[in-house]
């Protein structure tokens, strides 16, 4: 049995200049599928095909990439679910946050409870498909693996663990052929309706080091984030609990 | 008995060798087509190859002069035994010109031999080590036959031993200059030499002329090879180039890669491309093998490959097309004229844009030029941060100005930062109308072209143009070697033609005019670099050379400086792919500056400072021209203001 995967990509933005790019973590997933699947793998976009940024996903190698016409604002989900449940895909790859749009990073986990598959998140290596079940790695904090065995058909999203995408090609992403699917447009209601602002970065706590010495320097450096400063509370009334917590969110800012 | 034999062994051979010629014609044929006048081109050879091709021999006056008598006496050798023994025209006017001619072709074949009794590394030996013996063999046989038509010995002196012997002579010696001539032996060169120079793809070279900037590829063309994959995919006029290879290995030795030991060999390499035209492998190759990290050198027979196999991992490997600087050193050494630096260009156009193949940073920097126009990745809003205090012109405000100063993506980079504000200082000194394009400027593309990447190098190289069309200047001046090249030789084809020129070139001519007020250099001893993007790309040694002089320095040297100036390993994407070698360009680079004693390099180039720079301390210091030149501007002598005289104030 030939396993069916399918990568799903969406156009991405520069970190600096904010242009259309391909997005890194979509080429990750069309570098996994290729890696799995080669000649065989399915790309498939959601969105404009006009979209010159469409061909960088070809440059990769790929004969065609299916795209689902949709103008911008529509919702990508129902058409995205229909589509996979038709393609009897066994492994659908997918970056874990789009570059651009809402970059909520909720589509994949959406997208898994509508064809109810199992999610896998930070997908780093698929070791072996057998029998209907898939023998997988996925990615942890500081480089941890963890081996995971689930059954087909499952949807994983990959993150920078995951392969570093092969250089995309002029030749094969002028010769490659974007194949359009007509689909039902419905309107993403969600997005199109609220407001985006820019996104203020999250405030982050200053690592004070005092180590005295260099060892002590590269093991702050290195060492495991630990809870450290936290509390056990036993056996302590209700009453104090709660005093414990309002003195800790005070502390913290977060109660003024 | 040798009035009969010679005839048939003269042309025997010479029928052979048509036979060879003509095979050999249809294995050039094999490549692309390619524009050439073919036969303005074969009437304009024997000036190229007298005049131009002379040139760069008599750079070495040994072999040049023994080049001359070798081959000017074997030719006329030929010409008369052709006539002479061939149609047995025996005259003795003609007997005695044969005589003369072949004793010049002895004497030369002589100076050939003493060459080869202990050659250099560079030489191949094989069947090159023949080559002198082969040369006296034809001359002193084609003597003695000779002697008795201009009446010194009588018609049957010596006998049939002699004979036997004479015509053993004459076949060895028709045999490597007939035969061998078209059916691959050394003398090849001389043939396929000949041919190459009629029909070369840069006829702009000869009579003095420089054609550096690379050949576009034509991207509408949907039919043609986006670079070259097999050997069939070079022009016809390209692989008749390799084929005129004479293997005397000037390339390798000025070759800075070869020298700083990575895996590429010029000479090799050629040799690579006669073997992937006419098929084979490479186990007679007798020369110095690439380089390796062990220090042996790849072994030789392993590659092979024909016309219609793939170039990369069958006949060379692709590290070695990725080791080169672009620097142009072997071309510029070549006496055969052959164009290295393009095939091997044409050979990474395919490896980028069809294999996506580009080493290391390769990718990253070209997807940076696509999305931020500067390969570092950048911001492109702060491609003018460095001027933020400057107030510097902008031609989207003013839309005109007598000087456009392309600043180039050393804006990206603090330490070119410095030389650049230090010629917004000798410009603003000098009084120059100048603007800059600020944001509007992209990367000129020259990254991208070496590295293969013609579709990216095209995309910047059209908006770069057309943004120089909405305004108005009279000329384009940066302190980046590599930009002013791309702008000035390369941005033609695209419609884009301009007065370009390096900022050093600008400054000797604002010295010459008397625009700056300059003092002298202070201290230091100072020896100067030669950018090859200004030097072997445009020709440009004097002007640099020159403002130094204005600002009072004596320029101390290097041996290798001007056309023979040795690459800093910072052109053509080289420190971008990275190709390990056993020691580092700049270090060896670096190394020529110190023999020199001097305490402080000159230098014309962002590349080259990034690269100098990186050697490690201690070392000379290292400035760039623009730099000394701030340095010694004097303050205008401020206007002697005289005192106010008040007028008593009148109180009534």
């Amino acid at each position: 049995m030939t396993t069916n995967v399918i990568s799903l990509v969406s156009i991405g933005a520069h970190p600096t200049s904010g242009r259309p790019r391909r997005a890194e973590q979509d080429a990750r997933a069309v570098e996994l599928g290729l890696q799995m699947a080669g000649d065989t793998l399915q790309v498939l976009h959601a969105g404009n095909i006009a979209e010159p940024t469409l061909r960088s996903y070809l440059g990769m190698g790929l004969p065609q990439l299916h795209v689902l016409e949709q103008p911008a604002g529509a919702d990508a989900l129902p058409v995205l679910s229909d589509y996979l449940r038709e393609a009897g895909a066994h492994v659908v790859l997918t970056g874990s946050q789009a570059e651009t749009g809402e970059g909520s990073g909720m589509l994949p986990f959406l997208l898994a409870e509508q064809l109810g598959w199992p999610l896998i998140v930070g997908l780093a290596q698929v070791e072996s498909i057998e029998g209907g079940v898939a023998h997988v790695l996925q990615a942890l904090p500081r480089g941890q693996r963890r081996r995971l065995k689930v059954r087909l058909p499952f949807l994983a999203t990959v993150d920078n663990a995951a392969p570093k995408p092969r250089q995309s090609a002029y030749g094969p992403a002028q010769r490659g052929e974007l194949a359009a699917h007509e689909v039902e447009v419905e309107e993403d209601e969600l997005f199109t309706g609220a407001v985006l602002k820019p996104a203020k970065p999250r405030p982050k706590r200053l690592k004070v080091i005092k180590a005295k010495s260099g060892a002590d320097r590269m093991k702050a450096a290195t060492a495991k984030a630990s809870g450290g400063g936290g509390q056990v509370l036993k056996g302590v009334s209700a009453e104090e609990g709660a005093q414990a917590i309002l003195k800790l969110l005070i502390e913290e800012g977060v109660v003024r | 008995m040798l009035n009969t034999l010679l005839p048939i062994l003269l042309f025997a051979a010479l029928g052979l060798a048509v036979l060879g010629a003509l095979r050999r014609v249809n294995l050039w044929r094999r490549g692309r087509a390619s524009k050439v006048d073919l036969l303005g081109g074969l009437l304009a050879m024997p000036k190229r190859y007298m005049v131009d091709l002379h040139h760069v021999v008599a750079r070495d006056k040994y072999i040049a002069n023994t080049h001359v008598a070798t081959a000017l006496g074997f030719v006329l050798s030929a010409l008369l035994a052709i006539l002479v023994h061939g149609f047995g025209l025996h005259n003795r006017v003609l007997g005695y010109a044969l005589l003369l001619a072949s004793v010049l072709m002895f004497v030369g074949a002589t100076f050939v031999y003493l060459r080869r009794r202990n050659p250099p590394s560079r030489l191949s030996k094989g069947p090159w080590m023949r080559l002198p013996k082969s040369l006296m063999a034809f001359s002193v046989s084609f003597f003695l036959v000779t002697l008795p038509v201009a009446g010194i010995l009588p018609a049957d002196f010596g006998g049939w031993l002699l004979a036997a012997l004479l015509s053993v002579g004459v076949l060895w010696g028709v045999s490597e200059m007939f035969f061998g001539m078209t059916w691959g032996g050394p003398m090849k060169h001389a043939f396929a030499g000949a041919l190459h120079l009629a029909w070369h793809r840069r006829a702009e070279r000869f009579g003095g002329g420089r054609s550096t900037g690379l050949k576009p590829l034509d991207l509408n063309d949907k039919s043609a090879p986006l670079g070259v994959e097999k050997p069939k995919d070079f022009t016809w006029n390209q692989l008749l180039g390799f084929d005129a290879c004479v293997q005397c290995g000037k390339c390798e030795a000025a070759c800075p890669a070869f020298a700083a030991g990575q895996p590429l060999n010029p000479k090799k390499l050629i040799q690579d491309m006669v073997v992937g035209l006419a098929g084979g492998t490479d186990a007679k190759f007798a020369g110095s093998p690439y380089p390796s990290i062990d220090g042996g050198g790849k072994p030789i027979g392993e590659h092979g490959g024909n016309p219609h196999q793939p170039i990369v991992n069958g006949l060379v490997d692709a590290d070695t097309l990725w080791s080169c600087t672009t620097c142009r050193a072997c071309v510029e050494e070549c006496p055969m004229m052959i164009e290295h630096v393009d095939a091997i260009v044409d050979m990474r156009r395919h490896l980028t844009l069809e294999k996506g193949a580009t080493p290391n940073k390769g990718a990253e920097v070209l997807e940076n030029l696509i999305a931020t126009d500067n390969p570092g990745g950048f911001a492109p809003g702060g491609r003018l941060n460095w001027a933020a205090d400057l107030n510097l012109p902008l031609f989207s405000e003013t839309g005109s100005a007598d000087v456009l100063f392309w600043v180039g993506d050393g804006a990206f980079d603090m330490r070119n930062q410095r030389t650049l504000r230090a010629f917004v200082k000798v410009l603003k000194a000098a009084k120059v109308d100048f603007a800059v394009l600020g944001l509007e400027e992209r990367d000129s593309g020259d990254v991208a072209r070496r590295l293969g990447d013609e579709a990216t190098f095209q995309l910047l190289a059209t908006r770069n143009i057309q943004t120089l069309a909405k305004y108005s200047f009279k000329r384009i001046v940066t302190c980046d070697p590599h930009s002013f090249h791309v702008l000035k030789n390369e941005y033609g084809a695209f419609n884009g033609d301009y007065v370009v020129q390096h900022h050093s070139t600008f400054m000797a001519e604002l010295i010459g005019d008397g625009a700056l007020n300059l003092g002298q250099h202070k201290g230091t001893s100072v020896t100067y670099h030669d950018p090859c993007y200004l030097g072997r790309y445009n020709g440009e040694y004097e002007a640099p050379r020159e403002v130094l002089r204005a600002l009072g320095i004596e320029v101390k040297e290097m041996q290798r400086s001007g056309f023979r100036s040795r690459c800093c390993g910072g052109g053509g994407g080289a420190p971008i792919t990275d190709i390990p070698g056993k020691q580092r360009i700049p270090d060896m680079r670096m190394e020529d500056i110190r023999e020199t004693g001097a305490e402080l390099v000159a230098v014309g180039c962002p590349q080259c400072t990034a690269m100098l720079e990186g050697v490690v301390e201690p070392r000379p210091l290292i400035k760039d021209i623009a730099e000394l030149v701030a340095d010694a501007l004097l303050e205008d002598a401020a206007p002697i203001k005289s005192p106010l005289k008040r007028e008593p104030a009148e109180v009534h």
